[in-house]
């Protein structure tokens, strides 16, 4: 754990004319961790992870990958680093089918512009297994027809398929039923477990807490603080997202701390 | 053709074990494809069947092969309603087609205008009006992607601009008469009856080629292969219909044998499909209708995909206006209007092809065009006006569009 962190944020800021959406904001994934990513509604945590995958640029502040700078100006450049955002909306297209959606924009293809269908079915169901997601009954059936645990784990698999490095989830279990919720924190762990950099926004702390590394909380555009699960409890990361670290958060005034009971 | 909807045992794990999926194989992939709004082609299919049935009985000319080869000199039309599917898809409209048909007809009229100091020979003119109207589909397709004005809005100024570019030239010149042979062979050129038999010969084996191919390279990719019958059963159907079609053809009395026309609407259709369903440019294309912003966010360029399909409607439509002008051996006036522009989108749409996008297919045009064709030709030999024609083909539109939005809605409820 103690070599270079895979992806590193040194002071980011950024603005929307005059939304300062973050500002200073400091952040790190290290290899095989999941590194949970909490914050309140407009903490600036989908902003972030924005500037991480190319669709935002920050305006000061500079992104580290494997100890490099970068400049990631488009998705592609982040998915050409392995940097891979699975997003709330899913962005799969329902009227595809599941190896469709995992190959979208990277289809393999032969001499004659033709798709290699056999070759993509094959390595999609590769992915699958090797991510023991085991409850879609056809890879060849469209999107559209399956369950939403099922839909993010595609959207999960699809991102992880392409010797992606670091794979940011933004909301993977908000709008999951228990089961499946379980089904795809099962996949956010494998994903650790296989040496992958896994982000982790939620705004559910038990799920925080059962999965993750340790937690970065975000507040009011600012970074609080990082704390290891392992030495945090649920209470202080409310706390900290609620009412922040006095010290650390400049130019709001002290406010008393409101403990969640 | 099917590799979109099919479901069956593939490699991955199944709980229950496969050999239920083999039994229900069959119910369940007709029940999911009901389910997820893909209605398939199996409606319309009966739709035509029994439209065919009904004139049979009410025209004595109807079932003759004189008719039948009336009946596909559709191809202009179809032509169009290849290029509207691919708008479809995306999810726009193009309301220009019609009367950009007529431009590439008053192109390809011109340009082969003996005397007239630019006549080149037939190939060269086709090519030119069919250029053109990529080029103008291309435009118009920019203004809709770069821009980002409604397609309904820039095709209908298209529509009204290319009309009154027609009019103005034509009605200074009145009729150009297309007097280049080959032009005029594209809609009046008839094979001889050994010609039919042995094009016939050569799509079914290369449909069985291709066939074979793709089960080769499934088996070589360890790839489970469904519904092996089926495909036996696609290479006899396109058999029978191919040899069919040319049987028929060749017992007709006054233009005897299979018109070239229809088989480039085959091999338009070939090579559609192929750019629809086999090459990732239609993959893209469906993704695009699907959800846009997760086609974007794949790295595909929207952008892009939206103004070549555009650029291909234009081309489709010029192609039409094309064999259009041929068919009449002149260009005047009336040009690219009529019911023109409203059949090639009601083709496709009363094909399958969904007006919400991400879902149709080529053949759906083919398919919408026969039924078009055949209703109004079988109407007419019966002795209707043209209203009544208007007025069932609204009819059988209003249901086709009728059963997408159903099938859409069970679509979103099955959704999760």
């Amino acid at each position: 754990m103690s070599e270079t962190p895979i992806l590193q944020l040194r002071g980011i800021s950024k603005s929307f004319g005059s939304v300062q959406a973050l500002a200073d904001v400091d952040f790190e994934v290290r290899d095989g961790e999941v590194m949970a990513l909490v914050g309140d509604n407009g903490a600036g945590k989908s902003t972030l992870i924005k500037c991480v995958g190319g669709i935002h640029s920050p305006d000061s502040g500079e992104i580290l990958f494997e100890g490099k700078p970068v400049h990631i100006n488009s998705p592609k450049e982040a998915a050409g680093l392995g940097i891979e955002i699975v997003y709330q909306d899913l962005a799969l297209c329902d009227n595809l089918d599941v190896v469709q959606n995992m190959y979208l924009g990277r289809e393999e293809r032969d001499w004659l512009w033709r798709l290699k269908e056999p070759l993509m079915e094959q390595r999609t169901a590769e992915t699958l297994r090797s991510l023991s997601v085991t409850t879609i009954r056809s890879i060849r059936q469209p999107v559209a027809s399956l369950s939403g645990g099922q839909r993010q784990s595609v959207a999960v698999a699809k991102a992880v398929q392409w010797n992606s490095k670091l794979v940011i989830l933004d909301e993977p279990t908000a709008a999951l039923g228990v089961a499946q919720t379980r089904q795809v924190l099962d996949l956010v762990k494998r994903l650790a477990e296989q040496g992958l950099g896994v982000v982790l926004i939620s705004h559910n702390l038990q799920d925080v807490f059962e999965v993750a590394t340790r937690i970065t909380v975000l507040r009011l555009g600012r970074d609080v603080g990082v704390y290891e699960r392992e030495k945090t409890t649920q209470q202080e990361v409310v706390q900290a997202i609620t009412a922040g670290i006095p010290t650390k958060v400049a130019g709001i005034p002290t406010t008393t701390p409101e403990l969640a009971s | 053709m099917s590799s979109g909807l099919d479901v069956a045992a593939p490699g991955i794990g199944l709980p229950e074990g496969d050999e239920a999926e083999e039994e229900t194989g069959l119910w369940r992939r007709v029940y999911d494809n009901i389910r997820t709004g893909n209605l398939g082609i199996l409606p319309i299919v009966i739709g035509l069947a029994f439209i065919v049935v009904f004139f049979s009985f009410k025209a004595t000319n109807f079932f003759t092969a004189d008719n039948f080869n009336n009946i596909i000199q559709m191809a202009g039309l179809t032509m169009l309603a290849f290029g509207v599917v691919f708008v479809l898809l995306l999810g726009e409209i193009d309301l220009s087609i019609g009367y950009l048909s007529g431009i590439a007809a008053l192109a390809v009229a011109e340009f082969q205008l003996p005397g007239s100091g630019h006549a080149y020979p037939g190939l060269v003119a086709i090519a030119i009006a069919v250029g053109l109207c990529a080029l103008i589909g291309g435009a118009q397709g920019s203004v809709v992607a770069k821009v980002g004005v409604p397609s309904f809005v820039v095709t209908l100024a298209g529509l009204l601009i290319w009309q009154g570019v027609i009019l103005q030239v034509l009605e200074i010149k009145g009729v150009i008469v297309i007097e280049d042979n080959l032009i005029n062979d594209l809609a009046n050129y008839y094979f001889s009856a050994n010609a039919g038999w042995i094009i016939a010969a050569v799509i079914t084996g290369l449909y069985a080629v291709g066939t074979l191919g793709g089960v080769i390279g499934k088996r070589r990719a360890g790839v489970a292969i469904r519904r092996p019958l089926l495909l036996v059963a696609k290479v006899v159907g396109v058999a029978v219909a191919c040899f069919g079609v040319v049987a028929v053809s060749n017992h007709a009395s006054v233009p005897r044998g299979l018109p070239l026309a229809g088989v480039l609407v085959v091999i338009f259709l070939v090579v559609l499909t192929f750019l629809a369903k086999r090459t990732p440019f239609g993959r893209h294309v469906y993704a695009v209708g699907g959800n846009a912003e997760a086609a974007r966010r794949a790295g595909i360029n929207v952008a892009r995909i939206r103004i070549i399909v555009f650029m291909i409607s234009g081309a489709m439509a010029g192609v039409g206006g094309v064999i259009l002008a041929a068919r009449l051996n002149s260009v005047d006036l009336n040009v690219g209007g009529g019911t023109l522009l409203l059949d090639a989108i009601s083709a496709a749409v009363i094909g399958g092809t969904s007006l919400f996008g991400g879902r149709g297919e080529v053949r759906s045009a083919l398919i919408g065009a026969l039924v078009i064709s055949t209703v109004s030709n079988g109407l007419n030999t019966a002795g209707y006006k043209t209203g009544t024609i208007y007025i069932v083909t609204g009819v059988i539109l209003l249901l086709a569009v009728t059963l997408d939005t159903i099938a859409r809605r069970l679509q979103a409820r099955s959704g999760r």
